[in-house]
């Protein structure tokens, strides 16, 4: 076990736990954010996915010592109210189905558009090739995505 | 106008002041609608009153409305409000909806599956809803000493026309959940509907998009232990020792113990997996911490011997048999090509299809193989349970408390009444958590510890657990005369270890002679309800069989199969078939026009499929492209008729969803077996469509209908498959008879190559 400093949705956190241990658990089990789910475990299925400076990556093969000074940015602070423009327009396409998937896909859009806030179809569906939804609400997603980049 | 006597929902009307209230949240529908201003949103109220079990209104006007049905994605908690409040008269954005716990002495059928959830709870809700409405009418008709049908109502409101007197429902809600209840109250007619068929937003929206606690596996309770379970490796296998002590020197574990979910002389019910029914819980601080010693976790497994049992199938008792052995895809293969040589079990015969065949001049027979699937629900396996001496709160994912319940209440020796179930929002159910065992398990932990527990799968666990989509052959013939008509039709299909006949269903009824037999293999791999189970199978070999047979006739496949529907109309054939012509062949027209059939846009190349199942009807047109040596989707082109749509753009949803699945699992869908072992784990290695492989384009087409509703969560999944494999004909000139396609077509074209 050791301490170690987080800064999470800009508050700063301290957690005592193995080193190895992934975000997705300390954020889960420690810190009582649930909105990043667990789905694979092993990176292949992007429930998972969190901001590490701004860089979508997968919590759950990301271990605690490597966070340390970074910031990180998890579904529930995307945004004060809920009201980021991906959040809004996923609502306004009714994208979810179980929702399960839905945090990681919305986490892996807003890198996407940090980084690249007109992005292609094909730009999308590349960015986000990694998060599977079960339920199959792909093209909802796209949609969704798109008018959210049309907004910013 | 219809009258419906309220005797037959009595239960609905049953009071209980303190509901249970597990992990409850209320969710206010103006949060995922458009926003409505301060005026129409209305605050908590001081005091609610209860008028049945589904409304309780509050002095302010709030309105809370439950969602009986557990919710795993079919949008129910919604859909279901929407016709309570359709009924009720309130202004949607007024209304608060609640997850009802698992409650059977409130509500009917709180079962999520078979695409019954809307079709079943159409008249029972509709019918809480209006007779609420009729209670509020007759407190503020004994308010006004005026005669209750001058009374009319509005967006939550009463008003007497004649003497101009108005309140809002809470005004009246007190002295309203005081009256009897009326014996007949009558429902609105359908022209009148103001809710029921518009859009309304999931209620869970925004908490979806926030990463608000909702499902099971996020819920947490102060002193909560986290536990993992190991299952044994390979079905046909059981434990034999374990090694403990190492375990116990790591981090954060407290116990490894095994579990039995039977007690001797239990009578396992329907839904009573027999997969492990022994398996080792690894309990500890974290959920890190018992991965870790999962781990290390090392044991010594036996192989099991054939078991025993009977099962008490809705009251019939069958005699159940799990061999003993490790099966192997390659050993399933070839048992299932000697069956296809025998002969099966009759389950239809019309005319004298023997006879024909023999006269025929020409027979055509094509056999269809599929996989074993996975379900691959996106949140695993995973249930919170508190089981203290004398009762138990359980709070899980479960399509099906009402199933688990004998088993919960045996498995911890406690009587029914002290164990509450909580529904939690489910991340995907596909018939996979129609099997509540992870409850009982997650139970016992609990009891055994003494301390609430939550028990999480990992995906390996889950996906290595059983309860699959069985493995399935069909062999269709087909005899042509000498003018090339279809006179006799011939369909033998079994699977391991069930059959996926459906022996009414189109094309029986529109062929003279017609044979349908049917053949089993037993095995230990379990298998369970997986979207549209059976059809999601047979409707591809079908559809794909008479798409090669519309050819070999020369004609259109659309047009094909609308004179044999035509024929199943004019002059059917036989007893009992379980269709309707002019629906099935309604959606075909439909979809013809809508996809624009003969005049498909350049470079596509198109295939249709139709089916029928859970009551409804669709049709669909698949549009492929090829880039170099890969078929892209591009469009899908569905038509249904479930009658009326409740709520219409997440009908939609459901139904983009359902075709997405449909092209994941004809294109990559398998789960395979060495000695007992799935070869697949994780999605590494199962390979699941992702956003590249889905198509650009969907259209979902309703018929416009005024039937009461039946199902849409399934039935737009079976037609899929034949809708991929005949466009994939067209675009590669080679039919394809085995499930899943990626590979035939990889050694395709690499033979191009
Ligand atoms: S849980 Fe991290 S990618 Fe699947
Ligand atoms: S909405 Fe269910 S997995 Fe994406």
């Amino acid at each position: 076990m050791a301490i170690f400093n987080l800064t999470i949705n800009g508050k700063s956190k301290q957690v005592d736990v193995d080193p190895n241990t992934p975000m997705l658990w300390v954020l889960r089990d420690h810190l009582d954010l649930v909105g990043t789910k667990f789905g694979c475990g092993i990176a292949q299925c992007g429930a998972c996915t969190i901001h590490l400076d701004g860089t979508a990556v997968r919590s759950c093969s990301l271990p605690v010592s490597s966070a340390e000074g970074a910031e990180i940015t998890t579904i529930e602070g995307l945004s004060e109210n809920g009201d980021h423009p991906l959040q809004e327009a996923w609502i306004e396409h009714d994208v979810p189905q179980c929702g399960y998937c839905q945090a990681g896909q919305i986490m892996t859009a807003a890198a996407l558009l940090n980084d690249n806030p007109k992005p292609s179809d094909e730009e999308i569906e590349n960015a986000l090739n990694g998060n599977i939804c079960r339920c199959g609400t792909y093209l909802r997603i796209k949609a969704a995505v798109k008018t959210a980049a049309q907004k910013l | 106008m219809t009258t419906v006597n309220t005797k037959l929902n009595r239960r609905s009307f049953l009071k209980v002041s303190a509901l249970a209230g597990g992990g409850m949240v209320l969710s206010f529908s103006w949060l995922a609608g458009c926003k409505p201003s301060p005026e129409e949103t209305l605050g908590m109220p001081k005091e609610w009153f209860e008028l049945n079990s589904y409304i309780k209104i509050g002095e302010n006007g709030a309105v809370t409305l439950f969602s009986p049905n557990p919710e795993f994605g079919s949008n129910v908690k919604t859909s279901m409000p929407m016709i309570l409040a359709e009924e009720l008269g309130v202004n949607w954005k007024q209304v608060i909806v609640e997850q009802a716990d698992f409650f059977p002495e409130r509500f009917d059928r709180q079962f999520t599956g078979g695409s019954q959830g809307i079709r079943q709870g159409w008249i029972p809700l509709r019918t809480a809803g209006a007779t609420a409405r009729a209670m509020l009418i007759a407190a503020a008709a004994q308010t006004w000493k005026v005669d209750p049908k001058e009374i009319s109502t509005e967006n939550g409101h009463l008003e007497h026309k004649a003497s101009g007197k108005k309140v809002q429902y809470g005004q009246v809600a007190s002295l309203a959940a005081t009256l009897e209840v009326p014996e007949e109250v009558k429902l609105k007619d359908i022209q009148n509907f103001t809710i029921i068929g518009t859009s309304k937003k999931n209620v869970d929206g925004k908490k979806i998009v926030t990463g608000q606690p909702m499902y099971a596996i996020d819920h947490k309770v102060e002193g909560m232990k986290y536990a993992a379970i190991v299952h044994p490796p390979a079905f046909g296998m059981r434990i034999k020792s374990f090694e403990k002590s190492s375990l116990m020197g790591m981090p954060g574990i407290q116990d490894v113990f095994t579990i039995k979910l039977f007690k001797e002389g239990y009578e396992r019910n329907f839904f009573d997996t027999t997969t492990f029914p022994e398996v080792i819980a690894i309990v500890g601080n974290s959920t890190w911490e018992v991965l870790q010693a999962k781990k290390a976790f090392q044991a010594e497994w036996e192989n099991a011997p054939e078991s025993k049992f009977t099962m008490d199938a809705f009251g019939n008792k069958i005699p159940v048999t799990v061999p003993a052995g490790l099966e192997n895809t390659s050993d399933h293969k070839a048992k299932m090509a000697e069956y296809i040589q025998k002969s099966g079990n009759i389950l239809r015969r019309d005319g004298d299809p023997e006879a024909a065949f023999q006269k025929a001049a020409k027979v055509i027979e094509r056999t269809y193989n599929a996989p074993f699937l996975a379900h691959n629900t996106m949140e695993p396996i995973n249930c919170f349970a508190d089981v203290k001496s004398d009762k138990a709160v359980i709070y899980g994912p479960t399509q099906a408390p009402e199933f688990i319940m004998n088993t919960l209440a045996q498995a911890l020796d406690l009587p029914k009444e002290n164990i509450q179930i909580n529904l939690a929002r489910m991340g995907g159910g596909f018939g996979r958590r129609a099997y509540s065992h992870h409850m009982v398990e997650a139970a016992l932990i609990s009891q055994k510890i003494q301390a609430p527990v939550k028990m999480v799968y990992t995906r390996e666990d889950d996906m290595g657990y059983g309860i699959y989509r069985p493995t399935y052959s069909a062999t269709y013939r087909a005899a042509l005369d000498e003018n090339n008509q279809l006179v006799a039709f011939h369909v033998k299909a079994g699977g391991i270890p069930e059959t996926p006949i459906h022996p009414n269903r189109f094309p029986a009824g529109a062929i003279d002679h017609y044979l349908a037999e049917s053949w089993e293999i037993p095995s230990n791999i379990t298998i369970g309800a997986f979207r549209a189970p059976r059809s999601n199978f047979i409707a591809g070999a079908e559809q794909s069989f008479l798409d090669e047979l519309a050819e070999e006739m020369g004609k259109d496949p659309i047009e094909f199969r609308l004179e044999l529907l035509k024929r199943a109309q004019t002059n059917p054939v036989g007893e009992n078939n379980d269709y309707d012509p002019k629906r099935y062949a309604g959606v075909l027209e439909l979809v013809r026009e809508k996809s624009k059939w003969s005049n498909p846009p350049a470079g596509v190349h198109r295939g249709v499929s139709a089916y029928f199942c859970h009551n409804s009807y669709v049709a669909e047109v698949l549009d492929l492209k090829m880039e170099g040596s890969t078929p892209k989707v591009e469009n899908v082109y569905a038509a249904v008729d479930c009658g009326i749509v409740v709520n219409p753009d997440a009908a939609a949803n459901m139904g983009e969803g359902a075709i997405v699945d449909g092209i994941g699992n004809a294109f990559f869908g398998e789960l395979a077996f060495e000695n007992g072992k799935p070869t697949k784990r994780n999605f590494d290695q199962y390979r699941m469509i992702r956003q590249q492989e889905a198509p650009k384009n969907i259209q979902v087409h309703f018929v416009d209908s005024t039937e009461d509703p039946t199902g849409l969560g399934e039935p737009l999944f079976p037609p899929v498959f034949a809708a991929v494999a005949n466009a994939l004909y067209k675009a590669t000139g080679k039919r394809l008879y085995d499930q899943p396609f990626q590979p035939k077509l990889e050694e395709m074209s690499n033979l191009l190559r």
